[in-house]
């Protein structure tokens, strides 16, 4: 009786799971599989290897390494400097990084739209500096820009929780044993933190992978991802066959990307599965 | 355990709550483009008559299409442009209209009438709303005025990176057919893929391709020339009076937006009172008011001032229209063809 109730508590995310989970993905995978007249097909699927969806699904994947590498080096001094710091301007200092996040994600990108552009507040700053103009908006470089400023807290939170967790104790006796700071480092804080670091990746790289609002909006419409092709897809061709399909080689992309992640990661204690 | 049944019914409720599909009389769903109505008067409309308006909006006629066809509401009314109401109409999806129940007609010249026979050939499913051109609207500090009278200027290499093309399909390709000196409604393959050819070759010198944030940009002085509706340019030129419109001379779309009645509708009468509504002078000023484009409706176009009746950028002339076309539907062959020329477009370096 006392199990069941538990197992009760579960019915509300049990309900949600179904519902916009499971269904949605079922969906999918039926349009995915079939052809508007609703015969079974492969052609949905293999149509990724049309050089237009290879070229945008190369973007993508090319972008989002980036975006995680650079949110990757940005974020690990970071975390230690922070874990160096006071326990009282810890927490300031994690409430700002938190802050932008509370604004809409849109707005967030509009906003660097509107400093970024030609006559924006950026270039006019350089201008009466005297320094030439900054002429990213419209390239993928924006977009990079873009997403690192939006994930970036996602790496920073996992890395930060996994450094704050390692005892000092541990650090002591590794002193105490004659141990220099590099070895410190490479052998103790870096092996520690690497679950922080795996999630960190993962809910950088996934979303930068899939992400299409972003190069909609700083890229002009020229950098065409394959987020942007599968919204074409069902927005404007009507071809909810073809989204789903490339959607679908997405999340094999997505999961086979996180698999890879947890591989790595050795009794993953914070990872994302 | 009371407890558990208790949380398990509230689940329940919860759901139902959106499940009974409401459906009374005085209602009315109406499908239009983004910031093509006067907000007010749907309020006035649901004070004169009690009818309650739900209003949706789209953003290109290719998503008016989706939602419409996704079948998740019953829309009572729709507005958009003639190929995609050609189309609707082909698939059978548009119910007549009865005009005799919507007197204020009348107040329509039928001079669009007869322009919107090319997708509605015998003027019995639409009743237009506002139309207009595309053309070029450019900053005359950063442009020659003398070299926009072509869609020429568009590739000249003195303008990189300070040129907005117009995201959407048919425009883009409309504006390469047109310098090619082609009908915008080809579905020649050869022809196409000159066009694309061009478009490819433009890319390096567009600063972005937009649709509805073009106009701001120019505003804002962020790009010398962009490819924009009419009315948009009309809108554009209130607000910075370095900008000017040109239609070039190759040639360019008109078209015309109307409304029709959807076969999902179901409050047919109230659709067909809120257009009579929509026709009557003080709410056709207004609208005008509002949106800035052409309108059909005579009594508007008499009561404005004559400066603006002459303006060549809201009210386009006689011969700028003649050297026009209106874009007709393609079929899916062609359409496919233009959807995958134009990501070749989007994704070329």
């Amino acid at each position: 009786m006392r199990n069941l109730k538990r197992q009760l508590l579960a019915g509300p995310y049990l309900l949600w799971m179904t519902g916009f989970i499971l269904l949605p993905v079922a969906v999918i995978l039926y349009y995915a599989f079939t052809t508007t007249s609703g015969s079974f097909t492969f052609l949905n699927i293999s149509s990724i290897t049309f050089s237009v969806h290879l070229k945008a699904l190369i973007l993508s994947l090319k972008l989002a390494l980036i975006c995680t590498v650079i949110c990757l080096v940005l974020s690990y001094p970071l975390a230690m400097i922070l874990n160096g710091m006071k326990t009282k301007s810890q927490g300031f200092i994690v409430f700002v990084f938190i802050l932008p996040m509370w604004m809409n994600f849109m707005l967030r990108i509009l906003a660097w739209k509107m400093l970024l552009s030609n006559n924006g507040v950026i270039n006019s700053l350089l201008g009466t500096l005297g320094l030439p103009k900054l002429d990213i908006l419209n390239t993928p470089a924006a977009v990079v820009f873009c997403m690192v400023y939006d994930f970036l807290p996602f790496m920073i939170l996992p890395i930060y929780n996994a450094m704050a967790r390692i005892q000092t104790d541990t650090i002591e006796a590794a002193r105490d044993l004659g141990a220099g700071t590099i070895t410190i480092f490479f052998k103790i804080i870096v092996p520690l933190t690497m679950s922080g670091v795996v999630s960190g990746i993962i809910m950088v790289f996934v979303p930068a992978l899939t992400s299409f609002a972003v190069s909609d909006l700083l890229g002009g419409g020229k950098v065409l991802l394959i987020g942007n092709v599968i919204e074409q897809a069902f927005m404007q061709e009507y071809n909810w066959n073809l989204g789903s399909g490339l959607s679908f080689v997405l999340m094999i992309f997505v999961i086979a990307s996180m698999a890879l992640m947890n591989s790595w990661e050795d009794e993953g204690r914070t990872g994302v599965w | 355990m009371k407890k558990t049944l208790l949380l398990l019914f509230a689940i329940l409720a919860v759901f139902c709550a959106g499940c009974g599909k409401k459906d009374s009389p005085n209602t009315l769903t109406v499908l239009n483009y983004g910031k093509y109505m006067e907000p007010k008067v749907l309020d006035m409309f649901e004070e004169e008559t009690g009818i309650k308006v739900e209003y949706e909006e789209y953003i290109t006629p290719e998503n008016m299409y989706t939602k419409y066809k996704a079948g998740a509401i019953d829309y009572d009314l729709v507005c958009t442009s003639d190929y995609m109401i050609e189309k609707l109409i082909q698939e059978g999806e548009v119910l007549e209209m009865d005009y005799n129940k919507i007197p204020f007609t009348e107040n329509l010249e039928q001079t669009y009438f007869d322009f919107s026979k090319s997708f509605d050939p015998e003027n019995k499913y639409t009743l237009p709303y506002f139309f207009g051109t595309v053309g070029i609207l450019y900053n005359k500090d950063m442009v020659d005025a003398t070299k926009v009278d072509s869609w020429d200027i568009l590739w000249d290499k003195e303008y990189s990176d300070k040129i907005i093309m117009a995201d959407s399909v048919r425009d883009s390709f409309m504006v390469a057919l047109k310098r090619l000196g082609y009908s915008l409604n080809t579905s020649e393959e050869e022809k196409l893929r000159e066009a694309q050819k061009l478009l490819i070759e433009q890319k390096p010198m567009v600063y972005s391709y937009l649709v509805d944030e073009a106009q701001d940009e120019m505003i804002a002085e962020n790009a010398a020339m962009a490819v924009v509706y009419s009315g948009e340019a009309g809108y554009a030129l209130e607000y910075n009076d370095k900008l000017a419109f040109s239609v070039p001379k190759e040639g360019s779309n008109m078209w015309i937006d109307s409304w029709f009645i959807p076969k999902s509708a179901k409050h047919t009468e109230n659709a067909e009172k809120f257009l009579n509504f929509l026709c009557r002078k003080d709410i056709a000023m207004l609208n005008f008011d509002y949106v800035y484009y052409a309108t059909p409706n005579i009594q508007v176009k008499e009561a404005l001032d004559q400066e603006l009746q002459e303006n060549p950028t809201i009210f386009p002339p006689k011969e700028t229209l003649d050297n026009c076309e209106v874009l007709k539907p393609l079929d899916d062959e062609t359409t496919m063809k233009y959807n995958l020329y134009w990501k070749e477009i989007k994704s070329a370096d």
